[in-house]
Parts: structure tokens; sequence; C-alpha cells
């Protein structure tokens, strides 16, 4: 594949510029679906949503969220964080599932670290202070985690009629809510690079042959540490890389192929935002980065879009007919005009949000949309779920519950 | 004088506006007289754009002049840069700081050492926290765009996070030196929210960890709040359903407007009912944190540095 071409996919799920839903989780090619975006848009909601969906319609689902609101989490069945996939009751039809789960990082680190290291390198690796602090507080541990994650559960297999076979046919992920979104992307590269780095390799070698040579930069740097950090400091390090450094391969190894997962063709990233200038400048952002990166894009979802009523009062004549009704009028005049100024109130949201998907439009042309209408309140359980669900598929609400 | 530079922390959830409310609180703050400096610290550049300038460089730069007559400086602190700089004060480590940089000890110990990072961040909003020029402060007070709700806690609480690791040493010191600056009577850590559930729930459990650390709350601030557009009357109208689609649509006619839109506005109306008695909920459940609300308006024509200047009169009482 060339790096220098960058692919846009947009696959047949799209149909008039609009994501077809449906046909993207009915698409057994579809394994992995990856939610992003920047914080507060309804990512962990929309995952929920697709991951019921294609649940309700057949599929074998795993749902893997990072920090979902409580009464949502509740909702799946999420009471406990236990880092273990667990059914979701209530989910209708015969055929299909849904499991969900919330993401402990550190106890995916954990196990991480216990499966590729002996029994008694992994105790001193799990009691070193860097390593506690790493895989509990390291931003960008917990979307390292979430991607490691990921791919255990997508080569997770269960014996079936024909053999072995996959233990969940479809994972939709919900990234984490990183300072940036895209750092799920880097996170693993950037753990990689400095576990495997020239400053830890040095730490760990001998002073003799070629390294002597650089000892002397070496002790000006390492009593430059000392000074700053103290030497308990220096101490606790190169404990943690000497018991660490022969994990360094397996890591790398790990974060290349999560990397490859997630340009699979079993892979699609659906990017979430809300109709508001900084959610669809970072929704802009990403897709860029997508492609750059040829990351297979299956479209953008809008959350919390208002609508407007097409009963051809125009936000000037509501303002104008609400003006001369509060002077003089009939009985209802007063709360027709009130009722007026919510409508001119209401249609200048929409035609700011419209705007604002307009300029997204015009700058991806090529990026399938779909907009998913404001509910009224936050939803709390697995109709609030469906009805979401039908949104995204453009299905009339209700016609899932 | 003050005897200490204030400060002033703002947090949030993602999508609530905190830049927008940090830099309008700094706007606020300077007074005739007064210098301000908004710093950010996650390397996001949000100031730059709200203030449409280019990138800010790790330089105090005049960026505004307050409604007041005083002085806005902006800062963007990266931990690299911080670093660096912390090395050259204390230790005039010229040469030795950039052998750092070659080993990779720069990235290492502003991205994998835990906790130093955090140290570095705020250790430089400390460093200009403490610095006098000539007589008095070189400010007179700093408003920090801090990270979101959720890791404000531990931002703030550098100290938990090396516990262990630098036992000793200037950066030990340096993070208890920063401790006593964050829980100090002249720090304030605001969060900023919209009458929404999730964002309100979030609230409510950031003040009860920063409580629980001793860190100082400040105000909540409810951002994007919508007017109200009907009026006790028209409620009482629209529950009883004391009015209906007829007198509507005959009021509209009235006014030469179609008045088969009638049932179409009584659906909004309520709509509309609905959503501010949500927002009632949320707005009791702020009250009920004991903490001040200031509240502040959704602006329709979108942030710019006109909505600054206003934003930051409504802002008056966080002085």
């Amino acid at each position: 594949m060339s790096r220098d071409r960058p692919r846009v996919v947009i696959d047949d799920s799209s149909r008039d510029g609009r994501i077809d839903v449906d046909a993207l989780l009915a698409d057994r090619g579809t394994e992995i679906i990856v939610c992003c975006g920047s914080g507060g848009v309804g990512k962990t909601t929309t995952s929920a949503a697709l991951a019921l969906r294609a649940a309700e319609q057949g599929r074998t689902v795993c749902v893997l969220t990072i920090d979902p609101a409580r009464r949502l989490a509740q909702s799946m069945g999420l009471t406990e964080l236990d880092n273990t996939p667990r059914p979701v009751a209530g989910v209708r039809g015969d055929t299909g599932s849904l499991d969900a789960m919330m993401l402990d990082m550190k106890r995916t680190f954990d196990e991480v670290v216990e499966r590729h290291a002996s029994p008694e390198k992994a105790q001193q690796i799990l009691q070193n202070p860097f390593y506690i602090a790493l895989s509990s507080s390291f931003a960008g541990t917990q979307e390292y985690m979430a991607m490691e994650k990921l791919g255990q559960l997508h080569a997770e297999s269960v014996a079936g009629a024909g053999g072995a076979e996959k233990r969940y046919d479809l994972i939709v992920v919900d990234t984490p809510p990183s300072r940036s979104a895209l750092d799920f992307l880097d996170a693993p590269e950037r753990l990689s690079s400095l576990l495997d780095g020239r400053f830890l390799k040095l730490l760990l070698m001998p002073a003799k042959g070629p390294a002597r040579l650089l000892s002397a930069g070496l002790g000006l740097v390492t009593g430059a540490l000392n000074k700053v950090l103290g030497a308990q400091f220096l101490t606790d390090l190169q404990g943690f890389i000497a018991a660490f450094d022969t994990l360094f391969g397996g890591f790398r190894q790990r974060a290349e192929a999560t990397y490859s997962l997630l340009q699979a063709d079993e892979t699609r990233f659906v990017v979430v935002a809300a109709p508001e200038p900084a959610a669809m400048r970072e929704a802009s952002y990403f897709v860029e980065r997508l492609a750059g990166e040829q990351m297979p894009l299956a479209g953008l979802v809008v959350n919390r879009v208002h609508a407007d009523a097409d009963d051809g009062i125009t936000a000037a004549a509501a303002e104008a007919g609400a003006a001369r009704l509060r002077t003089a009028g009939p009985p209802a005049g007063p709360v027709t005009a009130e009722l007026l100024a919510v409508r001119a109130d209401r249609l200048a949201v929409a035609d700011r949000e419209r705007h604002q998907q307009r300029a997204f439009g015009s700058a991806h042309p090529s990026v399938p949309t779909v907009a998913v209408p404001a509910l009224p309140s936050d939803v709390h359980d697995l109709d609030g779920l469906r009805q979401i669900g039908d949104l995204l598929a453009g299905q009339p609400v209700g016609s899932s519950t | 004088m003050s005897n200490a530079t204030e400060l002033h922390v703002v947090t949030g959830k993602g999508g609530t506006g905190k830049t927008t409310v940090a830099a309008a609180l700094a706007m606020s703050l300077a007074g005739r007289g007064r210098r301000v400096l908004l710093c950010e610290v996650e390397g996001r550049q949000g100031i730059a754009q709200l203030f449409d300038v280019p990138p800010l460089p790790y330089a105090e730069r005049k960026i505004a002049v307050g409604p007041g007559g005083g002085e806005v400086y902006a800062l963007a602190i990266d931990p690299e840069s911080a670093l660096l700089e912390y090395l050259q004060m204390f230790y005039r480590l010229g040469r030795a700081g950039k052998a750092l940089d070659r080993f990779g000890i720069i990235d290492f110990a502003t991205t994998i050492a835990p906790g130093v990072r955090d140290v570095l961040l705020t250790g430089k909003v400390y460093e200009v926290a403490r610095r006098r020029d000539g007589g008095r402060f070189a400010y007179d007070a700093i408003v920090m765009d801090a990270p979101p709700t959720g890791r404000i806690t531990r931002f703030l609480n550098v100290n938990s996070e090396l516990a262990g690791l630098a036992k000793v040493g200037p950066i030990k010191r340096q993070a208890e030196s920063i401790m006593t600056m964050m829980r100090a009577t002249s720090t304030h850590v605001h969060l900023v929210t919209v009458l929404e559930e999730m964002p309100v729930t979030e609230t409510i459990d950031g003040i009860a960890d920063l409580e629980a650390e001793k860190l100082p709350v400040g105000h909540v601030v409810v951002n994007l709040i919508r007017p109200a557009l009907l009026s006790a009357e028209s409620r009482t109208a629209l529950e009883s359903d004391a009015v209906d689609a007829r007198v509507v649509g005959q009021a509209l006619e009235s006014v030469g407007l179609p008045a088969t839109a009638a049932e179409g506005l009584l659906d909004g109306g309520r709509a509309a009912l609905r959503r501010e008695d949500l927002e009632r909920d949320q707005r009791d459940v702020l009250s009920g944190s004991g903490r001040p609300v200031i509240e502040l308006p959704r602006l329709a024509g979108g942030i710019d540095l006109g909505a600054l200047y206003e934003l930051a009169g409504e802002l008056e009482d966080m002085r």
C-alpha cells in the first residue's frame, strides 16, 4: 500500500451522501467499528446505539466503552469495571447478542505483562513505581490499552459448529476522551518508541566497548538527573527498564499489529461530531488524518442536530409577526407572539447548525454524513438507544421498538 | 497591593466552552492598571484560535486589552520548553540540557516519567505567579485554561503522582511548593458546565474530587444559557390547554401568517417548556453544590472579540 496516496474509503454503504448505517452493520465484512471525535459529542451513545442495532439485526456484537455516563452504563448492565465483556440483558431477536465492557486500563496492562513475562519478572514489573504510574496515569496509556483490548477481543475465538469461530463478529469501540481525539492513533507508537528509546538503552548498557565513548556524555546526563530528581529516581527507573526490556519487542510488535488492524478492510471508522464549530473542526481534522493514515472511513455522524419545522414561516416573518402581536391583536396574541419567538430562535439555531454542516460538506464532499436530531433528554436505556439507532439508520423512530 | 498573584484555574467538560470562559475571565480581571496572564497547558492552541492570531509560542505575548483598560497577556505552556527553561534557570544546564535532548531524555521526562509532565506545566505557572517586576508581582492574576473536569484533580494534585518516585531532591520540593500554591486562598478552581445532565453530573463529581484533595473550588460557570422565551402566563396557558390551534391560528392570520402553522408552533412551545423544565432540574442540582453559580448567555453571533468583552462584563462577580 502506498503511503503517499491517501484513500478516503467511501464504500458501498453510502447512498446519496448519507451513511447507509444498516448496510454497514449488515455487512459481515465489517468486523470493527471505531467511533471517534472530540469530547462531549455523544461518542459513547453512538457506539452503544450502533452496537445494539447490529445485535438486534442478528450479529454477535461486543461494545467496548471507555468512560460511559453512569446511567447509560447501568442500562447496559455495566455496574462494575471488571474488564470482562458481560451480556446485555433485554436485547431483542434470537440470533444476535450484545456484550458490553468498560475498559480498565491498568488491569489490561497488567494482563499484558503477566502474559509476556515469567511470573517472577512480571512480579518485579508490577511492583515497580514507574510501572504503576505508567499503567495508571500516563497520558496515552488509556488509548494504548483500548487498542490492545480491541486486538484481544478481535482475536478471541470460541468453539462453534464448524470448528473454532470468532467470539464476536462485530466489535464497536468508543475511543477515549483524550486531549486530542487522535491520541489513540499515536499512543502505541509513542509508547513503544519511548520504551525503545536510545536513552533507556544507554541506561542499561554496561560501560565498555563502543559505549565507553558515550559514557562521558551519559555521566553528565545521569548526574543532572540525579541532581534534579534524586538518586532513587534513577535506580527505580533502571530497575523498571531492566525488567521491561524483554517485553520491548513484544510491545512494538503489538503496536504495529494494532495499527494494521485499524487499516484493514474489516475496520470502519465513524467520526462523531456535534454541529458546533470546535467539534466540526476536530471532525474535519480527523477525517483528513484518517485519510492520510489509510484508515477506512465510513462517514460522519452529527449528533444533536436541531431540525426546523417546515411550515412556510421564516425566521424574519416569525419575528415580525411576534413584534406586531405583542402590541395589539386578538386574545391569544401575547402567547402566539412568544410561540413565534420560540420558532424564530429554533430557526436561528437550525440555520447556524446547517451552516456548520455545509462548511464541512464543502471541504469534504465525498464523506457520507448522517445527522441525528436532538432528543429532549439524555439516553438512559435500551429504548433510547433503539431510538438513536433508528435515527442513525434514517428509519422512522419506533420502527425497531 | 495584594500579597500574592491570584490564580484562576478554569476546567470543564469538553464542549462546554472552557477556553472561552477562561479568556473572558482574563479580560474581566484586567481592570485599569492590572496585568493578567491567560495560559493554556494542553497544546491545543485554543487561545490563538479564539483570538484569531497565529499559534502562541512559549513566551508571554500581549493579546488583548481588558474592558477596564488593563492588559491581557497569553502563553502556551509546553512541558519540553518548561523543562529546558527549568534546567537552565536552576542548574545553568545549557550544555547538559542539550545533551538531555539528544539522549531523548526530554521526551522521556515530559511524556513517560510519571507526574513530571504535570509538575512542569504547573511549575511554569508557579514561576510566573512568584515572579516580581520591581516592587510588585509581574501579574496581578493568572487564568489557566486547564485540562477537563475528569482530569483536573489529578493534574493539580502533582504531589500524589510523584509520590514514591522523586522521593527527595528539587523536583519533590518543587512539587510541594506547587501544592502550597494550589491550596492557597489566592487560588480558585472554577468549573464550566452547560445545563445538561452529563456535564452537570461531572461538575458535581469534580467538585467532590477537588474538595477531597483540599483544592479551593471557586465558581460554577453555567455557559451557553438560552433565554427563556415563554412567560409564566404562556406556560400556564400551554399546560392547561387554554390555548389551542384555533385561537393561535386566528392570531397568526391577524398578522398575515398561515393559520396552518399553529399546531407546529404549539408543539414547539411545549418542547421549549420541557427543555426549560430539564434545565431547571439541572440548575437545582448545581445550586445544591453550595458553590456560587454564574450564568453566561449563548451569544447568537458566536464568539469573537466583541463577544468576549460582553462575556467579560458578565463575569465581574468573579473578581
